[in-house]
């Protein structure tokens, strides 16, 4: 009989129950098993009306985060063992409105994301013949960090700014602006400008770090947003001295 | 289809109290309110300094009462607090290039804590000297 940990797995089933409630299973306990794996385990073996998601179960698609013993993580990065004897206790992702069991309304973030135009904007795109934009390895330093960022919403979780108001733009909607504003290849800053210099945007952010602490890719969102204070703040400071300025 | 029916958890007033790391921001929060009394108590000072010698000797009277002691210590240790967090925070927010390169974060504590010293000393000297 191989070693066996409990999973106490948050469900909520709303057409049955009017808050989650916690369902215990007791898994394998294998060296080289993460959390996931515990839950498919649950799904094939156990219980198949247990929902969550995932897809990669290697860090890169982003869409297995669950809160585990209190804390933000990828369910496929974070491993049984860690937490033996167990109980673990797996949660949904914190201050997003619950679908089913694990899965949690992404929508919100959805809409924040497109408000900060995450994609390359030019003033004038180059005709095609002219061959692409070139840029330095110092060029895409300046951003690349921001760039690893997989909307994997651990930084949401971890966020108290985000729960206690969630018309916050948030962490990674503020260092995926960030990855394109600093991207030598983009001319999108002014348009950004204006959401993420709003109360909601960057000043909305308090400073507690967690967001960093949480990112499983080193994104550092709080530093991207402290940043980016700078930068609104120098673009007020501009227009107040130029009012006549373009930008 | 059906209609969803999602479940809007709700964060509980004391939500700063179950992480060791939020009680330690909501903490630095806070530690604004005796930077804040720490320069009106200098203001204080420096009236009672220009008011003459019996303005001075009433605001030491009373600084030495024991309810004003206990207000600058408690002070004295949420301004260090303060500092501290403060200068530990500073790199992630300070982007500082040297020949085209980022200097590690973690280089930037060291000339920070340095300035702190050297700004602390002179005015050590200043008021002992
Ligand atoms: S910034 Fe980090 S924690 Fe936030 S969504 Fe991106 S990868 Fe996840
Ligand atoms: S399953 Fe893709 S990041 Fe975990």
């Amino acid at each position: 009989m191989p070693e066996e940990i409990t999973l106490q797995v948050a469900r909520y089933r709303p057409e049955q129950e009017d808050r989650p409630t916690f369902d215990e299973y007791k898994v394998p306990l294998r060296k080289d098993w993460a959390v996931l794996d515990g839950l498919n385990y649950i799904k094939d073996e156990l219980d198949g009306t247990l929902s969550y998601r995932w897809s990669c179960r290697m860090g890169i698609c982003g869409s297995c985060g669950a809160r585990v013993n209190g804390e933000p993580k990828l369910t496929c990065g974070t491993f049984l063992t860690d937490y033996a004897p167990g109980p673990v206790r797996i949660e949904p992702l914190a201050n997003f409105p619950i679908i089913r069991d694990l899965v949690v309304d992404l929508t919100d973030f959805l809409v924040k994301l497109g408000a900060v135009q995450p994609w390359l904007i030019r003033d004038e795109d180059k005709p095609v013949e002219e061959g692409e934009y070139l840029q330095t390895p110092a060029e895409l330093d300046e951003y690349k960090q921001f760039s690893m960022c997989i909307n994997c919403m651990l930084c949401y979780s971890a966020c108290p700014v985000y729960g206690l108001d969630d018309k916050f733009l948030g962490p990674a909607a503020i260092a995926l602006a960030q990855r394109y504003n600093l991207d030598s290849r983009d001319e999108g800053a002014d348009r950004r400008l204006t959401v993420l210099s709003q109360p909601e945007g960057v000043w909305g952010c308090t400073f507690v770090g967690e967001c960093s602490r949480a990112c499983p890719k080193g994104v550092d969102p709080a530093g991207a947003i402290q940043r980016y204070k700078l930068t609104a703040a120098t673009a007020a400071v501009k227009k107040l001295l130029m009012p006549w300025g373009q930008r | 289809m059906t209609t969803q029916r999602l479940y809007k958890p709700r964060i509980s007033v004391l939500w700063w109290l179950s992480r060791r790391s939020y009680t330690l921001f909501v903490l630095r929060e806070l530690s604004s309110l005796f930077v804040g009394w720490a320069v009106v108590y200098l203001l204080l000072l420096i009236r009672a300094v220009a008011g003459g010698p019996v303005a001075y000797q009433r605001f030491l009277h009373w600084s030495a009462s024991p309810w004003a002691i206990v207000l600058n210590v408690v002070t004295a240790a949420f301004l260090l607090y303060h500092t501290v967090t403060f200068i530990n925070l500073t790199p992630q927010a300070m982007v500082v290039q040297v020949r085209g390169r980022r200097v590690p974060p973690r280089l930037l504590l060291g000339p920070l804590y340095l300035a702190w010293l050297v700004v602390s000393a002179v005015l050590v000297w200043l008021v002992v000297g």
